[in-house]
């Protein structure tokens, strides 16, 4: 029984330092020489200070923005620390909604978002990916339908005319990834960099 | 569907194919001592290890042997992480301030990284310190994909070996396993993964503003450097909670892809390393076709599932398939491909809330897990497993025409059977005696998040994705309580050392039979006729032992959709 006790703690021991110290430090140091940026996160820095990251989604509840997709994080309650409260795109915890096809809840939700959206747009189908949150409730993107359906709203708050907001985002549209990958989309935070810009910030 | 959609389905099997024989032909040049592209700069560190563990690399171990090595290995492996998760607080590597994990919730995790399962109950970003991540899960994360690996390895020997009375060295094959194949692909994966995106850095936090002056904390962390083992060990285990659904975690579309191609690569090779091995690689390439057809009808279902959308939401005039629970960036095909994936390999790694998918998708990687990821399946595990049904189709073969069955040369007899079915039987006792329990106490019915018989599907899927050693979740469970870290930790011990006992028996007793030569009654094992025989028996054994349960979940669930059914309080 005990002879295997020395070689499993000497190889436990060797490899822990191996795989658990050594291989992820230096590759801390190795990503953070050849691509410093990306290993630091993707931030995105205006006027010196971090607003956020290309790859993390954000909240945007302004008319003057576009609008990412609903998202289902939470954040404890600050009332009550066992319970929680929605926090959309909290990117410190990461969370699905996780509700099921048979959800009452996920229909009533749907059916209020689908609501508003008709309301603020009627006669125009709504992008699924405008009434439905996200695997990590931090996804940057939306489909481009989801963005070209907010132009007008956009247009309106910021006194541009259509066409312009619609060239702003048919130019950040980005195709499938080397035309066959994942699905087209845009980036909701570089979109709206890309619309402060246009207005002088 | 989209024609474009099975494109990247199509493309992503090339790939997967196209790796089987190189990667074949370097495992078995690694596992049987040959020289390899690295053995001049590894071979030193390689003798070092065995210097320091007093271990002679050139002698091997009988089935018990390397059975008593494999436990005792991964037993101090679950003393020590447990120990770290218990004193994260005390150690360094600890920039967010993370408090000792519970007794509980370490058990869990401990025995949930040591059995190659990770079902994250913690929470990643809000629970563990870097420490803990590296020092702990990475490590883990390489050792538990090296065990299986070796106990592949086994059986092999015991299959390939005639009048034998070793199966190899548990020692050697661990430790050629995690220098020659698992650390090299990692350091190449986690480049390529930073390069795509991914963070790596021993920072815990960023701190931004946003641009409407919001204030957002995002976590951060070493995440390329586990994700790259994560996949190739099929771990699965996030540096986030939502796993590969975290945009830090999957950046991109091409990310996505290398990382299914990952979760398959080594476990694919390996039925080619058995081909090798055996003498004759058409076997190897007759189980890779078994599994191929299982998987390719997985992905057919799920992916008509999810595009097809659920009937609740397109009554409310919602069009474009189901997107809940879906990141925009993947969009459908990729997100069915990745769930088929990940629970035909035992990975648990997700890229979209299973949770959320419609019934019928949710049902496909149900049922995968519920096979016992024999589709290619976890490094090692995938193969001994698929082995082990091969034994059971031999056996029902043999007894159609009333012959002693037989496999690559060696008569399958009563012990062989026994031991088989003995590995067969303990997974579905491991899932559905749980699941049964949890439906029935107050603990286990405080679990579910979803009511109806979706509450079921998730306990059902919790206590089949431990026992089958996956880890991927219907995350609305509430699976951090004390009845559900211990009942699932069980689960988890069940599923793994259940099975690899009778399946290193079975290596054993193989090993030492004599080889007869093949005669004009022999039944060809490398034929189609075989692979159907062989698919016939998976999903005979596995419907039988799981439809009932599937009825009370899945497919209650999709007659209730349809029929615009919903359930639990309104929103």
């Amino acid at each position: 029984m005990l002879a295997p006790l020395r070689p499993a703690l000497v190889l436990l021991t060797a490899f822990t330092i191996i795989t658990g110290l050594a291989y992820p430090l230096a590759m801390t140091g190795l990503a953070g020489a050849v691509f410093p940026a990306r290993a630091a996160g993707s931030l995105i820095a205006r006027d010196g200070r971090i607003v956020g990251s290309r790859l993390i989604g954000q909240t945007f509840t302004d008319a003057r923005y576009f609008h990412g997709r609903p998202s289902a994080t939470t954040a404890p309650d600050p009332a009550d620390a066992t319970k929680t409260v929605p926090a959309p795109y909290n990117a410190a915890a990461s969370l699905g909604s996780n509700l099921g096809p048979t959800s009452a809840a996920l229909a009533g939700r749907v059916k209020g978002d689908l609501d508003a959206l008709r309301t603020e747009k009627p006669g125009a189908p709504v992008p699924v990916d405008l009434v439905t949150t996200s695997g990590s409730g931090l996804d940057p993107d939306l489909s481009p339908e989801a963005a070209l359906f907010q132009v007008p709203r956009v247009a309106k708050a910021r006194g541009l005319p259509e066409d312009r907001v619609r060239e702003l985002v048919t130019a950040q549209i980005e195709g499938r990834t080397l035309g066959l990958l994942g699905e087209p989309r845009v980036n909701v935070l570089a979109l709206n960099l890309a619309l402060d810009a246009l207005a002088g910030h | 569907m989209t024609l474009d959609g099975w494109i990247q389905v199509a493309l992503y099997c090339a790939i997967v194919l196209a790796l089987v024989k190189p990667l074949g032909l370097y495992m078995t040049r690694v596992f049987t001592g040959a020289p390899t592209l690295l053995s001049p700069l590894l071979t030193p560190v390689e003798r070092g290890l065995y210097r320091l563990a007093g271990i002679d690399g050139r002698q091997e171990q009988s089935w018990l042997g390397y059975g008593l090595a494999l436990l005792v290995f991964n037993g101090l492996g679950f003393v020590g992480l447990y120990a770290v998760l218990r004193c994260q607080d005390l150690l360094p590597l600890n920039p967010a301030g993370q408090a000792a994990v519970p007794p509980d919730l370490a058990f869990n995790t401990a025995v949930s990284f040591v059995t190659n399962t990770n079902w994250q109950n913690y929470g990643g970003e809000t629970t563990l310190s870097h420490l803990s991540q590296m020092l702990g899960l990475t490590t883990q994360n390489f050792l538990s994909a090296a065990t299986g690996i070796a106990l592949a390895l086994a059986l092999i020997r015991g299959f390939a070996r005639a009048s034998a009375a070793t199966v190899g060295s548990f020692w050697v094959d661990l430790t050629r396993c995690t220098l020659y194949v698992l650390l090299p692909l990692s350091v190449g994966l986690t480049l390529f993964f930073v390069w795509q995106g991914m963070p790596q850095t021993l920072q815990a936090a960023v701190e931004a503003t946003t641009l409407e002056g919001a204030h957002q904390t995002i976590a951060i962390g070493p995440v390329a450097s586990q994700v790259a083992i994560k996949m190739l060990g099929t771990n699965g285990g996030g540096f986030f909670n939502a796993n590969a659904a975290h945009p830090f975690e999957n950046p991109t579309a091409l990310a996505n892809l290398v990382q299914m191609v990952a979760i398959f690569a080594l476990g694919a090779a390996l039925t080619n390393v058995f081909g090798r091995m055996v003498g004759d690689e058409r076997q190897g390439w007759a189980i890779l076709a078994a599994m191929g057809v299982l998987f390719l009808g997985g992905v057919a279902i799920t992916y008509a599932a999810e595009a097809a959308g659920s009937p609740v939401l397109n009554a409310l005039g919602l069009l474009g398939g189901n997107m809940e629970g879906k990141e925009v960036r993947f969009g459908l095909a990729a997100s069915a491909l990745f769930a088929v994936v990940t629970t035909a390999a035992s990975c648990g790694a997700v890229n979209a809330m299973h949770d959320s998918f419609t019934a019928l998708g949710g049902l496909i990687p149900l049922l995968n897990m519920q096979l016992g990821e024999i589709i290619v399946g976890g490094v090692g595990a995938g193969l001994y497993g698929m082995l082990v049904f091969v034994v059971v189709a031999v056996f029902v073969a043999g007894l159609m025409v009333g012959r002693t069955p037989e496999y690559l040369g060696k008569k399958i007899e009563a012990r062989e059977v026994k031991m088989a079915m003995l590995a067969v039987l303990c997974l579905p006792a491991a899932m559905l005696g749980p699941t049964a329990l949890a439906t029935v106490i107050p603990a286990g019915l405080a679990g579910p998040a979803n009511a109806g018989p979706h509450g079921f599907s998730e306990i059902l899927y919790a206590f089949t994705s431990a026992a089958a050693n996956n880890g991927s979740a219907f995350g609305g469970l509430s699976g951090n309580t004390p009845f559900y870290n211990v009942a699932l930790g069980f689960g988890m011990l069940a599923g793994r050392f259940l099975v690899i006992i009778p399946a290193l028996a079975l290596a054993g007793a193989l090993a030492a039979k004599k080889t007869v030569p093949a005669s004009a009654g022999t039944f060809p094992t490398d034929s189609g006729l075989f692979v159907g025989l062989l698919v016939g028996v998976i999903l005979i054994v596995g419907g039988l032992t799981f439809f009932p349960s599937l009825a009370l979940g899945p497919v209650a669930e999709h007659l209730a959709g349809a029929a615009g059914q919903t359930f639990g309080a309104g929103g």
